[in-house]
Order: structure tokens, then sequence, then C-alpha cells
């Protein structure tokens, strides 16, 4: 399997298209800070939601159990899933119960990490995603590159022609207004068809047990209030205390995500409608592992709102793709390593660490602290290539030692030949498109002992 | 006031000129510097790249080296940041910790501890100031975009104070040249890149240097000038404050 | 044991010590005039504003606007009934798929993003403000707070089934971040504010 190098050298290959791709995105990124430079208040904002979310990580077993008691009481199922499978399992029980083969679904990260729609396919049910641009990436066999733009690396051409193909758009049409408005009417005739809709969860409230749940678009609320039955999928981590705190949090999720003040509909499901169902999955996969994990638990405050991804250099100019799992960016590179370490140990190399995720995020989260420790939990449980670590037990055995340092530095430059960016050959990655520094006649250290020791 | 002068190893190799403009200037403001001349390198290759347990020996150097002075200057933030976040020693962490509240990158030296006001020097060219990371996110020497915070920036206050240096605003002020230590070969694809696109604002506001508080970035950007066979050039900001013309 | 025992031991036994939540610190706006705020923030994400004294002047300007012998208007407004088909909570949320205009009223309004909160008290039919092509809301201009913690001060020990904030007309910037109004939901947004 390629990992997150060799997948962004091939995005590289067509370098305007990256070009386009990181103006797209850096524009996201620059909407993000109108939005938040409006704010006065912005940081203390942040420290307010970071410190709710601080809280419920730490009473995470109460809050869930008191949201279950409430949500029961509002007269919801609720489920509770252990993995991905139990989830998948969940979800297919409720169909077959219902009797439904099919399934409107409205944008979900959770159900892309279990990989629900695949589940689902397999047990001969079809689901239609019903997000523009989860719609645009099923229709493609592909899966979302971004979580908040799910197809925000294919160009509006490419789009024309995959409508063109599945729902008749006139050919060689790439006009968005019209590639909107034809998936809208083609997708109401889903909305009005299908008796079973699963959205995601934005919030879970613990004091009164019901959830939110944010789109621009109105699908999950046209898929809900038209069907008989609603499935809501959550990771626990999901939960926040009270309502009100819904008013930190809607404050900062949309003008971080895509600098709109507030998304158009956050609705709040307390009770199911006369004659319908709602389900709560609520589901761990791991979550209640990475909450054990003291450097990495700060990752579960993560509310999804892909800042980080908007602002990140790499991630710009790699693609979502590049991450090779469901969710991409620098949120996903520290949360990936706990469900699969072997799997995504590429992932916290893919950063520079220069700690603008950190800065964005609208909970605090430190992501390029935790990128920096994930890399030293993986060479501590062996995922670092063998040559590395021995290039790396050589060059920790130079530096500590000043006479070899010196000696290698006026042999011929120590650092050219060991520190793996300066390797001059044709043959390094540094040399490949960039020329190396001229070597001085001598180093810093000659110079002094010449020229000021005593 | 004792001050110790750090050197990064590959400043020490390649770049002499920027730790004698570094040593030069101290000099030059009055304060009398050493240079512990058995240091090596702050260990950051090797923790960054997740080796941290193999940066040991550099550490207990590192504190050998440094103890006992009253400021340890570094003309790189990434360097300074690396020994002020991860200089620990289970023997001695009592100094560790003494050096890690007392190292200093050279601009905000130069601000905070020395409240330089005036500078006498000269540099008469179009100059697109490199915010590098480390320095900029890790220090916090100058203001960053994304927070919602009153602007400062320390290397560019003492920029203002160079005679005839006329600053490029860029299109993105603070984004990651893509060096990244291993990254730069690890991630070659995405760290050219990013490079190139910095070269390209830089050269688009019509800077005829690019300076930084930081050599690791500009050699990186310097590598793709050079390649590019541009004439834009690459000088460390101690170069420019130490007021030596070209 | 079974998975929600499983769970629940596991983010017990993982869990952080206890931390409290913090308090949310008053964020003052400043002297703002909100009735303008609100107008310009929801002019900027398409929505249209009209600023009006009575309820008669609703009636003109919506059959106005929407005029046209075809058109399905539904509203259980009664000063609307001239124009509008009322509803009831059992119908089909189903045959309201042909709805041109439906006409709500909104007892909360938020200024710093053009959002009116309904809640099944106004929408008996939960659909109804979704599934409609143009949606109109009205609401007094004393209901009108500046921020949504002032919105959640307000309903936080509100009871309903469910509720939502609705901020201008359904949108999307799917395709290559060209914002297209009218995705799924209501394809415009009209508020009066009355008062």
């Amino acid at each position: 399997m390629k990992d997150h190098a060799q997948l962004s050298e091939t995005f590289n290959e067509d370098e305007p298209r990256v070009n386009w791709h990181d103006e797209t995105l850096w524009f996201v990124r620059q909407k993000r800070d109108k939005a938040a430079h409006g704010i006065p208040e912005w940081e203390q904002l942040r420290e307010t939601a970071s410190q709710i979310k601080n809280n419920v990580l730490s009473n995470l077993s109460e809050y869930l159990v008191q949201f279950e008691e409430q949500a029961k009481q509002n007269g919801i199922t609720v489920h509770w899933a252990a993995d991905a499978a139990e989830h998948n399992k969940i979800v297919y029980g409720i169909l077959q119960q219902n009797g439904v083969q099919q399934m409107v679904k409205s944008k979900s990260m959770l159900t892309e990490e279990c990989h629900l729609n695949e589940y689902l396919k397999e047990q001969g049910i079809d689901v239609t995603d019903t997000d523009l641009g989860e719609r645009i990436v099923q229709l493609a066999e592909e899966p979302p590159s971004h979580i908040v733009l799910p197809c925000i690396h294919w160009k509006k051409e490419e789009i024309g022609v995959l409508f063109h193909k599945h729902l008749g758009t006139p050919e060689g049409n790439a006009d968005p207004q019209l590639l909107t408005h034809a998936a809208r009417l083609n997708l109401r005739e889903f909305f009005l068809t299908r008796r079973v809709a699963l959205t995601g969860v934005n919030f879970a409230i613990a004091e009164t047990g019901e959830f939110v749940v944010c789109t621009n678009e109105g699908n999950a609320d046209m898929g809900a209030h038209l069907a008989d039955v609603h499935i809501a999928c959550m990771g626990m981590e999901k939960i926040i205390p009270e309502r009100k705190h819904l008013g930190v949090f809607l404050r900062l999720l949309a003008r971080s995500a895509t600098g709109q003040p507030v998304t158009t509909y956050s609705s709040h499901f307390k009770k199911p409608a006369r004659n319908q169902e709602i389900h709560i999955v609520i589901v761990d996969n791991g979550r209640s592992k990475q909450l054990g994990r003291a450097d990495f638990r700060n990752s579960l405050k993560c509310i999804r709102c892909a800042a980080c991804f908007n602002t990140c250099p790499v991630y710009r100019r790699s693609g979502g793709h590049s991450y090779h799992t469901a969710i991409a960016g620098p949120i996903g590179s520290i949360l990936a390593p706990n469900l699969d370490m072997k799997q995504y140990a590429d992932l916290p190399f893919a950063s520079t660490l220069c700690g603008s995720c950190s800065n964005v995020c609208p909970v605090k989260i430190d992501i390029h602290e935790q990128l920096y420790k994930w890399r030293q939990v993986l060479v501590q449980e062996g995922y670092a290539p063998a040559a590395k670590t021995a290039a790396m037990k050589g060059m920790g055995f130079t530096l500590s030692n000043p006479g070899a340092f010196n000696v290698a530095g006026k042999a011929g430059r120590w650092v050219v030949k060991n520190v793996p960016f300066l390797v001059n050959n044709r043959f390094n990655a540094w040399y490949k498109q960039r020329d190396m520094p001229e070597a001085p006649k001598e180093s810093f250290t000659e110079w002094y002992k010449k020229n000021k020791a005593e | 006031m004792r001050v110790a002068l750090f050197i990064p190893c590959y400043v020490n190799q390649f770049y002499p000129q920027v730790a004698i403009a570094t040593l030069q200037l101290l000099e030059k403001l009055g304060v009398t510097v050493q240079y512990p001349v058995n240091q090596t390198c702050c260990g950051q290759p090797m923790a960054n790249s997740g080796f941290e347990h193999l940066a040991q020996g550099c550490n207990t150097l590192f504190i050998k080296n440094f103890s006992g002075f009253d400021y340890i200057v570094c003309p790189s933030g990434s360097c300074t940041l690396h020994i002020k976040d991860h200089l620990h020693d289970e023997h001695q962490e009592g100094k560790a910790q003494e050096i890690r509240t007392r190292v200093y990158e050279l601009t905000e030296f130069l601000t905070d501890v020395l409240h330089v006001t005036k500078l006498d020097a000269k540099f008469p060219y179009r100059v697109g100031m490199h915010q590098s990371c480390h320095g900029q996110r890790g220090l916090h020497l100058s203001q960053m975009t994304e927070l919602v915070e009153k602007p400062f920036s320390k290397p560019l206050q003492l920029l203002q104070m160079v005679e005839g240096v006329e600053l490029v605003e860029l299109d993105r002020k603070d984004e990651c040249c893509g060096f990244g230590g291993t990254f730069c070969v690890a991630e070659e694809a995405v760290s050219v890149k990013m490079g190139k696109d910095r070269v390209a604002d830089h050269i688009k506001q019509g800077a005829e240097y690019i300076t930084a508080a930081d050599m690791s970035c500009l050699m990186h950007l310097e590598g793709i000038l050079k390649r590019q066979k541009s004439s834009v050039q690459v000088k460390h900001i101690a170069e420019i404050l130490n007021g030596e013309g070209v | 044991m079974s998975s929600r025992e499983n769970i629940l031991a596991a983010v017990k036994s993982n869990q952080p010590a206890f931390v409290g939540a913090p308090v949310i610190p008053h964020f003052a706006q400043g002297e703002i005039n909100l009735v303008e705020k609100y107008g310009t923030v929801l002019s900027g994400i398409g929505g249209k504003l009209y600023l009006v004294e009575t309820h008669n002047q609703v009636l003109d300007i919506l059959q106005t606007d929407f005029f046209g012998p075809a058109k399905r208007v539904v509203s259980n407004l009664g000063y609307l009934s001239a124009m509008a088909e009322s509803y009831t909570s059992d119908a089909n949320p189903h045959s309201f798929k042909n709805v041109d205009l439906f006409v709500v009223e909104s007892r909360l309004a938020v200024a710093e993003n053009g959002a009116v909160w309904v809640t099944d008290q106004e929408i008996p039919q939960r659909a109804l403000p979704f599934i409609t092509q143009h949606l109109a809301a009205i609401v007094h201009k004393n209901d009108i707070v500046a921020t949504m913690h002032d919105a959640y001060d307000k309903i936080a020990n509100f009871d309903y089934g469910f509720a939502t904030f609705i901020a201008g007309p359904s949108k999307t910037a799917d395709i290559e971040q060209s914002l297209v109004l009218g995705a799924h939901g209501a394809r415009t947004m009209t508020v009066f504010v009355v008062g």
C-alpha cells in the first residue's frame, strides 16, 4: 500500500491542479479568518469551548448515561456499538426490522469511518448520499477527500461529465448552479420515497437527551422529516453537557468551517414526530482507548469543522486521499494511529509541525504537538523503517561527541554526509528539485578558534 | 551578564557567516559573548523524526556546554524552541530546566532583553520577511494570522531600524515554507511545492532578498531559488541587522 | 457484558480526573442596533429583509413578491388566510411536496448570524420549512437578540420535540466553492421584522 509521501508525489504530478486545490482551500481559510476576526471575543470563545470539552472528557461515562436516560424518556431508542462492525450491524438490523431495502443518508463522517455504505451494499441495501458533495463522490465511487467539502478535489467540468452520465444534465455544461439544481430535483425523489433516513450528529446534549444536526443544504432535515425512521449515528465524544453550551459551539463551528456565521440549519431533535421512530447509535470504535492515552485524548474534543485541513499547507498540496483514511488532514493524522498504528504510521510524519492547525482549532486541540508525540510512540512501538533507525543511531552518536563531530566536520563536513536532508548526490531527495548550499572554506567553529579563542 | 552563543549544527557547517554576523552584532551591542566550542547540535533532527530517546547524548552535551550562563542566544527559532520544549536530563533536570528558561532566539533577545531601539545598519533593498513557524508559532516572535490578537513582530520591529530596508507585503504572511526537518526529504514532493509557492509569493511582491530568523527555511528556499536560477537571494536576519551591505 | 456496559466501563476507567465545566463568560456586544445588524447579516447569507409595521403589510408584500395563480402557499397565520391554506399536525408530510411558499412566525431571531428559531409549536409539521420552495418568517423586533448565547439563555429550559435555527436559504458550495442558493431546502428566505 502506498504511503502519504508516495500518494502526494502522484498528486503533485499535475502542478496546475495542485495550485487550484491549494487556492480553493486557502480561500476557505481566508473566509474563516474574516469570520473569526469579526468576533472580538474569538480567542475567549475557543478557550471556553476547549474547557467545556475538557469537562466532557473527564465526565464522559456519566454524561453518556445521562444522555441515554433523557433520550429514552423522550421516546428515542438508544443503541451502543463497540466498534464499526457492531455499528453497521445495528443499522442493518433497524432496516431489516422495518423491511426496508433503501435509505437516504446525510453526511456522517462516522459512517465513513465505519465503512457503512460498503457494508450495506453487500447486504443488498441501496444507500443514497444526499449531501451534494457526498453524492458526487458516491456517483464517482470514491471516498470523500475532505470532511466538510467532500468533493473539493473535483473540478466542476468533471462534475459536469459525471452528472451528464448519471443525471442527464446537458453535455459540456459545468455551471455549478445548473448542476446543483439537477441534484436537487433528482434527490427530491429519493427524499420522498425513502422510509429510512440516516444522519450524523454534531452535538448530543446530556441534560436533555436531544441531538443537533447542522447542515447548509437542508438534506438532513429533508431526509429525517420525510422518513418513518430516523437513525442518528454518533461517536460518543459528541456529547456536551447542557443546551446552553450550544451557544459556544454553534458560534465557532460554521465560522471555523466555512466562514459562515452559522450553518443554514441547526436542527435540534428531541422527540420523534408522530408516527415516527428515532434511533441513536452511540459508537466507541477506539474512542475509549484514545481517551486512555493521556497525550492524545484531546483529539476527542474535535467538532469536525475541518479548519485544520484548510489551513494545513501539506493537506492543501497533497489532497485528502493521500491520507488514505476516512478523516484526512492534521486531525485525521492524530486520530488514525489510534485505530491502527501500522497502517497509519506514515500520517504523523505528513506534517512540517508548523502549528497552524492548532491555532485555527476552535476547541484548541494541540494537534501539532500530538503529531510530534505520535512520532515518538510509533518509533518506540517499532514502526520506523530499519534504515532510518540505523541512520538516527549514527547521528545520535556523532552529535553527542564533539570530537567526532568536529573531526567529521573538518574532514568533509560530516553533516553533509549524514544529516539526511543534506546528502548531496543525485539520488537524494533534496537534490531532485533543490540546489545545495555551497560549502564554505571553514566552519564557524574553525573560524572562531582561529579568530576569537584566547 | 554571561552570554553564550548557541549555533545550529548546519549553520556552523554551511553558513558560518550567519554565526559570525550574530557574534559581531551582539558584540556591537556591548555584549560579551562566549562560544562553547564543543557544541554540536540540539538534537532536533532525531527528536522530530520520532527518535527523541536517541537525543539524550545531545541533551547531556548541551547541558555540559551551556550551564551557568545568564543567557543562551541562538540565531534560530527552531533550535531555540527545541531546547525550550524538549531539553531534559533525568540526572540533572534542574540544570536542564535552567537552560530551558534562559535560551533566547536572537531577535527576541535583542528586543526583549537588550531592548534595542536603534541599529547602525543599512540594507537598501526590497526585502521579504519569511516567518519561520517554530519562531513564530512556537516562540511567538510575531503574531500569527490565525489568531484574533493584536499584531506585533519582533523581527520586523528590528528590520525597521535598518536604513533603506523596504519590506514587501506578502499574500500569505505566515505560511510554512515546507522545510520541516526530515520532512524535506521524506515528503519531497510536498516540501518542494510548498517552498516553490513561498518563493513565488516573495518574487511576486518584488522582493530582492528573502530574510528569516531561521537559516533552515532559507536553505530550503535558497535551494529552490538557485535551481530556478533566480536572482533573488536569501539572507539571515542577523546579517542584515549586523549592517553588512552586499 | 453488553457493549453498553463494556463501553461505559472502558470510558470510566480511561477518562481523566474530573474537571468542572467553565462558566460561559458574558460577552458584551456594546451598543448595537439589533435590527440593523440582523438585516446586514441576513442579506450577507442570501436572505431578504422587510421592516414592517403591521401584519397586513406582510400580506401585501407576500402577495406582490409571490404573485401567481398556481402558487401553493401554506401557513397557519390567521392574517395570511387570504392567500394561504392552513394545515394540521396530522397531515402526511409528503403532501407538502409541491408547496411554493411557507410562512411561519418566529419568537426569536439572532442578529449575529441572521437565524430565526422555530419549534414544533410554530411548525407542527417539521418538514414544511425545508420542503417548501420559498420560506418566509415573521419576527417581532423585540425578539431579536445579539448572540447565540442570548438565544440559548432564552430557550435553555424550553421543551420541544423538534426545533431549529434557520439562517437564510438552503445553500451549498460543494462544487468548487461556488456558492449556490437552493440546495435541498428552501431556495429563498424572506424575513419580516415587525414593529
